[in-house]
């Protein structure tokens, strides 16, 4: 059961595909992890790891094959993302292309009101869509315009301010500034870290930019093809990595210094998640893959951090073998 | 020496109420067996300059200036002599894989297809140089990937494909845009390793385009900071991304996430550069400088040497404290 604390709650959830020809492709493979009010949780992970397919049964878009998802103690069920529960509107996703979010036939007011709740006379919808905006610094004229007349930072905002509408108590962000450069990037997100700390949301912000995680997130959990690896306060994580992937990921982060210093890549392929290793996942690409890793490792309880990897286990761990 | 000395490039596109400026005199050099980098936010011309340099700019466009390849006049070359130039002078990669790679064909085919055309060479020759350009960016199992399609490679993979063929008719100059925008770090950390090897192994230059600063400062030695359609500054790459004589440098410096400072505070340039045709009369950063003087409002500063093989388009050129 959910504590006060928690607001979203992913409790072992398995989201299953069943591709022609394929067989089953299970894209996540048994995740649980938690948000607090006022919150923001990084996940990060190579493309294809199963992002955004948690983030999508997370917000009741789809039904996860295994597991359970609260919000705010309540079962999350897929309904149609038309018709949910006006206690379910308070879970919102923000998605990696705008696009997405907004319809490029209709202006940006009208799709901003769709999501405001209850009815509103003409002056006040008026009034509610010009603050929404500028809680996403644009001007009230915005909202007689379409999406196509704004560059992609600013359609990001909009997208934003759609998902404000319903006054949410938590935001599920998928990649919401990947496309985006790096002022841009830095407008969105100090836009949505600014909102979440104002009104104490939620939030979920899903990236394979790890320094920008680092940058924002106050716990961070590493996904691995379907799994979730590693989860520790961000600045821990990044100090003292404890999975062998976690490290390998802040490794290939280019860095800026006086003198060129090539990223160290990682070796191997991203694995098919239909055909996934047997025993630890990464086996295949970890240097430090010792006999124990035939075995699939638990994740185990570090103090306030937890990882899945038999180096952090000291009764099979070689002494050496480290994984910083 | 100079392999490709751009001079005073200008180019203007057609527009609802006539040509639209978008490169004003951009020049730019890339010696042999050079690794060299194009930086700068969104919209700032830095496709268009690699497409002027490959005759690949929309109908219509005016250019003028000088762009010599080798020796050899670029700018006015006819269809057949662009046809040489791309064949074994420069060649290109693109941000997005799939626009180079033909989803019909297997990966093979486009690779000879290019060398029995502009090399000459008969099929087993070409088919023999396809597996070694497969092995050379490190596709595994190269035999059978000349028979597979593009979609049965990850876009990391593609990535590597297209570079692959890019490679096919033995370039001097490889110009690279934005290859490893739309990939995971760790991909990219490959990419960036295998562009490196390539220049020592072969001596290919590589002009490499990106809004990364992180990957400017990884893989290149010299650097070119766009904005609105110029170069506000260039220099060795080292020091012009820690110690930036430009305002606008070291603006989209403190917009990178640093992992130094307190969460949720990035730094964005407040506002947007200029659309096309609408710069201000002065310096095209004026508007979004924090150094600005009224001397700043008269005319655009040109490029001047500030530095050893430095140069910077300022004319207050503050004390600039930068946080690398
Ligand atoms: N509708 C679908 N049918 C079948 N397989 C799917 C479907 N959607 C996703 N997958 C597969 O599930 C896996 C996880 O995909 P997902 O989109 O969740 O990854 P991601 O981590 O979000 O990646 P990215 O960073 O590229 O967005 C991938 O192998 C993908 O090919
Ligand atoms: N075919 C075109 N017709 C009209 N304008 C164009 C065309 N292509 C580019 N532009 C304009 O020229 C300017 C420079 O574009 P360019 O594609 O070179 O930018 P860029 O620096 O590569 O940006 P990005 O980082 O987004 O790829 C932009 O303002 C763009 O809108
Ligand atoms: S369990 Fe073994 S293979 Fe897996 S990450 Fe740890 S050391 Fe590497
Ligand atoms: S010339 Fe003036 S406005 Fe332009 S970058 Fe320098 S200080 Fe800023
Ligand atoms: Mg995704
Ligand atoms: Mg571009």
């Amino acid at each position: 059961m959910s504590t006060p604390e928690t607001l979203l709650r992913i409790d072992d959830v398995e989201v299953e595909y069943r591709a022609r020809g394929r067989g089953a492709v299970r894209a996540v493979a048994g995740v649980s992890l938690d948000v607090a009010p006022g919150q923001i949780v990084g996940l990060v992970g190579e493309s294809g790891c199963g992002k955004s397919s948690l983030a999508r049964v997370a917000v009741g878009l789809a039904a996860p094959s295994a597991g359970t998802i609260r919000f705010a103690g309540r079962p999350v069920t897929p309904l149609g993302w038309r018709r949910r529960a006006d206690d379910e509107v308070g879970l919102q996703m923000v998605f990696q292309n705008p696009y997405a979010s907004l319809n490029p036939r209709r202006t940006i007011g009208d799709q901003l009101l769709d999501g405001v709740p209850g009815q509103l006379g003409g002056a006040a919808r008026r009034g509610r869509v010009a603050d929404l905006l500028d809680r996403v610094g644009m001007p009230a004229t915005a909202a007689d315009r379409y999406p196509h007349q704004f560059s992609g930072g600013q359609r990001q905002r909009l997208a934003i301010a759609r998902a404000l509408a319903p006054e949410p108590r938590m935001i599920i962000a998928d990649e919401p500034v990947t496309a985006l450069d790096a002022s841009s990037q830095a407008q969105v997100v100090n836009l949505l870290v600014g909102l979440v700390r104002e009104l104490d949301m939620g939030m979920l912000f899903i990236s394979h930019d790890l320094a920008l995680v680092h940058e924002i997130a106050d716990v961070t959990a590493v996904m691995y093809l379907g799994k979730i690896v590693e989860t520790a306060p961000t600045r821990e994580l990044w100090r003292a990595p404890r999975h062998p992937y976690t490290r390998a990921l802040i490794d290939a982060v280019p860095q800026i210094s006086a003198t060129p210093t090539l990223p160290k890549p990682l070796a191997g392929e991203v694995p098919d998640p239909s055909n996934a290793p047997t025993g630890c996942r990464f086996r295949p690409r970890c240097p430090h893959a010792f006999d124990p890793c035939g075995t699939q490792p638990p994740t185990v309880d570090l103090g306030g951090r937890s990882a899945a990897c038999w180096l952090t286990d000291p009764t099979v761990a070689p002494a050496t073998a480290a994984a910083s | 020496m100079a392999l490709l000395d751009v001079e005073n490039l200008a180019v203007a596109l057609p527009g609802p109420r006539g040509p639209l400026p978008i490169l004003h005199g951009v020049s730019l050099r890339v010696d042999e067996g050079e690794l060299v980098g194009i930086a700068g936010e969104s919209g700032c011309g830095k496709s268009l300059t690699a497409q002027s340099l490959l005759g690949l700019l929309p109908p219509g466009a005016k250019v003028t200036g000088s762009a010599r390849f080798a020796g050899t006049e670029l700018l006015g070359l006819d269809a057949r002599g662009w046809q040489r130039v791309r064949g074994a002078g420069i060649a290109m990669v693109f941000q997005d894989p799939t626009a180079a790679l033909h989803p019909m064909l297997t990966v093979g085919r486009q690779l000879t297809e290019h060398m029995r055309v502009h090399l000459r060479m008969d099929r087993r020759a070409a088919n023999r140089r396809a597996v070694e350009l497969l092995d050379q960016v490190r596709i595994p199992d190269p035999e059978r990937a000349v028979r597979a399609y593009p979609h049965q490679f990850s876009g990391g993979m593609r990535q590597r494909v297209a570079i692959a063929i890019a490679l096919a008719a033995r370039p001097r100059l490889l110009i690279a845009d934005e290859p490893t925008t739309a990939l995971d770090v760790t991909v990219q950390a490959g990419i960036l390793a295998l562009l490196d090897r390539l220049r020592a192994e072969t001596g290919l230059a590589v002009a490499f385009i990106t809004h990364d600063l992180g990957v400017l400062s990884s893989l290149t030695t010299r650097g070119y900071v766009f904005y609105a359609g110029r170069v506000v500054e260039t220099g060795p790459t080292g020091a012009l991304l820690t110690a930036p004589r430009h305002p606008y440098t070291a603006a989209l410096l403190g917009a990178r996430p640093h992992g130094t400072q307190a969460v949720g505070t990035l730094r964005p340039i407040p506002g947007g550069p200029p659309a096309p045709g609408e710069a201000p009369p002065g310096c095209p950063f004026q508007p979004r400088c924090g150094y600005a003087e009224p001397s700043c409002g008269t005319a655009p500063p040109p490029l001047e040497p500030v530095g050893p093989d430095r140069s910077a388009a300022c004319v207050v050129r503050p004390h600039l404290e930068v946080l690398v």
